[in-house]
């Protein structure tokens, strides 16, 4: 295959970036979206040229680092993550357009590469049970029903990457912050922090400068892992309820 | 062993515009995403119940001048001998305009809110750009228009053609729809008003965190149903008018 | 033969903290032995720790919960990614909740019997008694395991074992587990206990009078390097898999933080125990830039075959039942499709030797779950391995519901790493080396779902532990500056070595020298190796080094975010790296786990070790670049697990 891609390319942080076109031959079916970039990296380095820097790191669509809008879609047109994608949901001679996530909590840290950290500031906002190492009691203490702990992996299945922003025309992080909030707050071993977990990670989703939802429903199209829309409906319903029990 | 180990909650490092708000009050609620949302959902849902009741209202306009003024009438003393003449009137006025009002600025809000979160654009555009997301603030502000052309025509009567009759409001209704004017306006804000409906209901429900998997389709199905009735509602006052049902 | 694999013997190394006595009580013993430092006293004490993995993130979290002012490192964006994530079957514990006989002297057993032999004792029976705590601390984290409808927590068997000890949450164990600890270690950053730097790469290992004070480490982001100082430093770097170029690991998992260790004194231990995973999905062509691993647990249902025809390129549905070899049922009748790792893999390289392997190259033998979906209906199977069925068939754009999956062995695993002693101190006092960094626990093999057990181990339950004994007898250590000499000169390495990669303008990519060496080492040094092999790649890894140094060609400067240069210096590593890997297996003239010698091996192709010259670990000594190391034996000695020709037949 022969394609042509237009590749966002921005030097550093604090420079203007703009879309530059680039050509790239025998592209197999077989290969990974990163891999056919990986080949034009092999190429720019030979010519002398900088290669197009891009998060990625397992390759196996769990760590959640890889991360470009392809054809204005988070992740491209399947919905999987970036690494997960193949050449062969393309057609020989097709022009791409790849573009870093877009979202003023996520800046451009080069290229394609932006900064994430606004959600682990989220997570450490109270995404977490407070069981220190030892504490612990026997694991068969406390049944959970299996319906529960089906409906808490189903939303521990979220992998951090912030297609969820960068699909969200508000770019909002609701979605991620509704996968954690439900993850724990179902479970019984989340229950006593259910409160102060959702107060606290909202108040610094919207601290990082992340979008308010207006459910158009982007984020869970893009989202690779699934994690259903109606979380972010069940969140709210966390937060209402914890904002009308606690005392703020 | 416990020593220091408890979480102490350290400032936000956050990049963001927004600042961390104070805990505490219903100032809390205003401050957050989800707070300003769930005001927007509640004068919301007190819009839409008063947007039923004044269908039905208007639909009394088919039953003659008699039965259609007689109700116009009563708004006026609703609520007597307890209240005193139109106190039930601007009680519901002052409901609605605390409604309108905190809708219209939580939206406005939240809507600068949202652009700034997303300040640069995809170079490549899609065409399902959000459809709900610009219904919602472009129909949004159709309505807010709308609202202050509707209460200087009929209730204020400053832009009424023809002779504004105070206590007739059978014949101002009919004045109005004589118009063209009149027509296109009533009936492009009650389009923006049926979409608005249709995705706000259901907006509403996920926000108050009604919604969830299982109702997802009672919920839409609702909404279309409710967008759909008040529409129909509302438009056939003027198309009676039109067609000289109503004369 | 090379000057290189002209090693000198030292003297023997000895584990001396594991204490006397029943292997059984020397943990609690250990523990009671060790001196405490005063829960006051611990805000004074900063550790540095590298990684974020299961044994990182746990670790970091639970120092910083015990009061030590914590300064952590990864690589990654954010501390959640680290390639413990990828994890996938589960984790092992000895709760014999199924009640079908586990014990933790079951798993002590299995362990060491599965690592072939080549495990110490007592470090693999404290992991089986931690197993039990680790189920209780994650379940407490609110790590979502699969249950059961009473609301119990489900377990599946794994390869190599007969009793159902297997916890998971689906195909998602890892990630599960890595989250928990990640949400742990986000309390400490939020507690400000822990001071987090993502997006930095230790670079290399400051050693002051001769104790590890502080690393050198890069900001990716600025390029900037910075020198971190603290009272001990915890490797938790994971494994080198990554010296095959191809393999399951993640692209960026290197073995800079722990070669540089090395460099700098800490003994490296049997680096040529890999493991090879029988299940991976196999390569497509050159282009291929790592290997995705299908779970073992898919060998719970899946059944592993070939045509018994030479060449037979018939669709597998095509190929009628008395046509097919399910060489794993016919060799190892009462293990069948779970056999240990080693043995699954090296029975599939058999096999496509033979020219019976299938697909592209015949690099692959059928994993069918026909009889699976007969008899468990599809729904059952999709419930079990769904997730792996999807990111199988959008690997490959086929069906495995329909079509038998192709798999193939590919390098997943190191059970060598870092020497350390019982208390997870390596040679270097202050250093220590937790996890797949280490080299202590799983001997030449690793059982299936014990990687996460092990990691958790050490990081929630054994380093907490014993690092307070180094701190407690060195209270008061002289705070290092930028200005000391040996500091200095760490620095000054570390800055040539960037600015020499970057001046060097040749015209090759990183990443042809990395596939270069990765080929040879998986061709003489991967599933099967021969003096021959072995010999032939440590003459050709110098002149790889040398044509590197020559033709490396890396853009950009230093001073910014620069991938190629990032890949170019962890090269340097791997180039001397594979020549100890390289010399390891050559002088471990047995088959032992992992390592397999043709030269040893019994008249039906298993391995045979030879207990009598190797039951040791081979602990290497760095002398300097390209000089022979120095073998230091520690004898491994087996008071409760007898050694015996594994059999799985």
């Amino acid at each position: 295959m022969k394609l042509t891609l237009r590749v966002w390319r921005q030097p550093a942080a604090d420079t203007d970036g703009a879309m530059t076109t680039y050509e790239v031959d025998s592209v197999s079916p077989d290969m990974s979206f990163l891999e056919m970039l990986d080949t034009l990296n092999e190429e720019l380095i030979l010519r002398g040229e900088d290669p197009v820097a891009f998060d990625h790191d397992c390759r196996e669509g769990i760590c959640g680092a890889c991360s470009l809008v392809i054809n204005g879609d988070a992740h491209g047109p399947e919905r999987t993550t970036s690494c997960q994608l193949h050449m062969r949901s393309f057609q020989d001679g097709d022009t791409i357009d790849v573009e870093p996530w877009r979202a003023a909590a996520f800046p451009v840290v080069k290229d394609l590469v932006v900064d994430r950290s606004a959600f682990d500031r989220i997570i450490q906002a109270g995404g977490y049970v407070s069981a220190p190492t030892g504490s612990a009691p026997e694991a068969h203490a406390t049944p959970v029903p299996k319906a529960d702990a089906d409906f808490a992996f189903e939303h521990a299945e979220c992998i951090g990457c912030g297609a969820c922003v960068a699909a969200c025309p508000n770019g909002s992080a609701m979605l991620f912050t509704s996968a954690k909030v439900n993850h724990l707050g179902v479970l019984p071993q989340g229950a006593p922090e259910r409160e102060t977990r959702v107060l606290d990670m909202v108040d610094q989703m919207d601290a990082e400068g992340f979008g308010g939802c207006t459910l158009t429903g982007e984020c869970a199209t893009a989202c690779p892992k699934g994690i259903p829309l109606p979380s972010i409906a069940a969140m709210n319903k966390e937060w209402l309820r914890a904002a009308r029990k606690s005392p703020r | 062993m416990a020593l220091d180990t408890r979480t102490r909650r350290t400032p936000s490092k956050g990049t963001g515009a927004g600042q961390r708000p104070v805990r505490g009050g219903p100032r809390a609620l205003w401050d957050s995403t989800i707070g300003k949302k769930a005001v927007m959902a509640v004068t919301g849902l007190i819009m839409l119940g008063y947007l039923v009741a004044h269908m039905m209202g208007n639909l009394k306009i088919f039953f003659g001048p008699g039965e259609f003024n007689g109700y116009g009438h009563w708004l006026r003393t609703m609520g007597a001998p307890v209240l005193h003449h139109e106190w039930g009137l601007w009680l519901v006025r002052i409901v609605l305009v605390v409604a309108v009002v905190g809708h219209a600025v939580a939206a406005y809000q939240l809507s600068r809110r949202d652009i700034r979160a997303r300040p640069a654009k995809y170079a490549h555009t899609k065409r399902r750009t959000s459809y709900a997301t610009r219904t919602m603030r472009w129909g949004g502000v159709i309505l807010a228009l709308f609202i202050v052309w509707h209460v200087l025509d009929l209730t204020t009567g400053h832009t009424h053609p023809g002779g504004f009759q105070e206590g007739h409001p059978y014949q101002n209704v009919v004045d109005t729809f004589s118009t063209w004017y009149g027509n296109v306006i009533y009936l492009v804000a009650v389009l923006a008003m049926g979409l608005h409906v249709r995705h706000g209901f259901w907006s509403a429900a996920q926000t108050l965190g009604v919604g969830n998997a299982r109702r997802e389709r009672v919920l839409k199905a609702g909404a279309n149903g409710l967008a759909l009735l008040l529409t129909a509602g509302f438009v056939s006052v003027p198309v009676a008018v039109m067609t000289g049902l109503v004369s | 033969m090379t000057s290189y694999a002209s090693y000198t013997t030292g003297e023997p190394v000895a584990d001396t903290k594991a204490p006397e006595g029943p292997v059984a009580e020397r943990w609690d013993t250990r523990r009671f032995e060790a001196k405490l430092v005063n829960p006051a006293n611990r805000r004074g004490h900063t550790v540095i720790v590298v990684g974020t993995g299961l044994a990182g993130g746990s670790a970091g979290a639970t120092l910083a919960e015990q009061g030590y002012h914590v300064v952590q490192f990864c690589y990654q964006d954010s501390p959640r990614r680290a390639h413990s994530i990828a994890a996938q079957g589960g984790i092992n514990a000895a709760k014999n909740y199924r009640n079908d006989g586990d014990s933790i002297h079951r798993l002590f057993y299995d362990t060491v019997k599965g690592g072939d032999f080549r495990a110490r004792e007592s470090n693999v029976h404290r992991l089986a008694q931690i197993s039990v705590e680790i189920i209780d601390q994650c379940v407490a984290q609110g790590v979502p395991f699969a249950r059961e409808y009473g609301g119990l927590l489900d377990t599946r068997s794994f390869g190599g074992v007969q009793v159902s000890r297997t916890f998971y949450a689906r195909g998602q164990t890892g990630q599960q587990l890595l989250l928990g600890a990640y949400q742990a270690l986000s309390r400490q950053i939020a507690a400000g206990n822990v001071e987090l730097h993502a997006r930095t790469e230790m670079l290399d290992l400051i050693v002051v009078d001769g104790k590890a004070r502080g690393i050198v480490a890069r900001d990716l982001v600025t390029g900037k390097i910075d020198t971190y100082y603290a009272d001990a430093v915890v490797l938790a770097s994971g494994g080198y898999g990554n010296v095959f170029y191809l393999s399951t690991n993640a692209m960026n998992s290197n073995a800079t933080a722990v070669w540089r260790a090395h460099r700098r004194g800490a003994y490296f231990a049997n680096p040529c125990f890999t493991q090879i995973h029988p299940t991976c999905i196999p390569r497509t062509g050159d282009h291929q830039s790592k290997l995705t691993l299908m779970s073992e647990s898919l060998r719970n249902d899946g059944r592993i075959w070939v045509p018994k025809a030479h060449g037979d390129t018939r669709p597998p549905r095509e190929i009628p039942e008395d046509e097919r070899d399910y060489y794993l049922e016919r060799i190892y009748p009462s293990f069948g499709n779970l056999v240990p790792r080693d043995i699954a893999s090296r029975a599939a390289k058999n096999v496509c030797d033979e020219g019976r392997g299938v697909g592209p190259g015949g690099q692959g033998v059928y994993l069918d779950f026909a009889d699976a979906i007969q008899r468990m209906g599809r729904a059952k199977v999709e419930e079990k391995y769904g997730n792996l069925f999807d990111m199988y068939a959008r690997i490959t754009a086929e069906d495995p519901y329909e079509v038998p999956m192709r798999i193939y062995p590919a390098v997943h695993y190191t059970m060598g790493g870092l020497w350390v002693d019982y208390d997870l101190s390596t040679t270097v006092p202050g250093l220590f080396a937790i996890g797949e960094a280490n080299f202590s626990d799983h001997g030449a093999n690793r059982l299936g779902a014990s990687a996460l057990m092990q990691g958790l181990a050490d990081g929630y339950f054994v380093l907490p532990s014993t690092i307070n004994d180094y701190l407690a007898r060195n209270p008061h250590q002289d705070p290092v500056t930028d200005t000391h000499p040996a500091v200095q000169e760490v620095v000054a390495e570390t800055e040539d070595r960037l600015n020499l990669l970057l001046a060097v303008d040749g015209d090759r990519t990183p990443d042809s020298f990395h596939r270069e060496l990765g080929e040879l080492m998986w061709e003489f040094c991967g599933m099967a190796r021969t003096e021959e092999g072995l010999l032939k790649a440590l003459g050709r890894i110098p002149g790889i080094r040398d044509e590197f140094w020559r033709r490396i060609k890396v853009p950009g400067t230093g001073e910014e975010f620069n991938q190629s240069l990032e890949k170019a210096n962890r090269i340097v590593d791997y180039l001397e790296l594979a020549e100890l890997m390289c010399l390891d297996a050559l002088h471990r003239a047995e088959s032992c786990g992992g390592h397999f010698r043709e030269e040893s091996q019994t008249p039906d192709g298993e391995a045979a070790r030879r207990d009598e010259e190797f039951s040791y670990a081979a602990a290497w000594e760095f002398t300097s670049p390209g000089e022979a190391p120095v073998l230091h034996k520690e004898d491994l000695v087996f008071e409760y697990v007898h050694p015996t020709q594994r059999s799985y037949a």
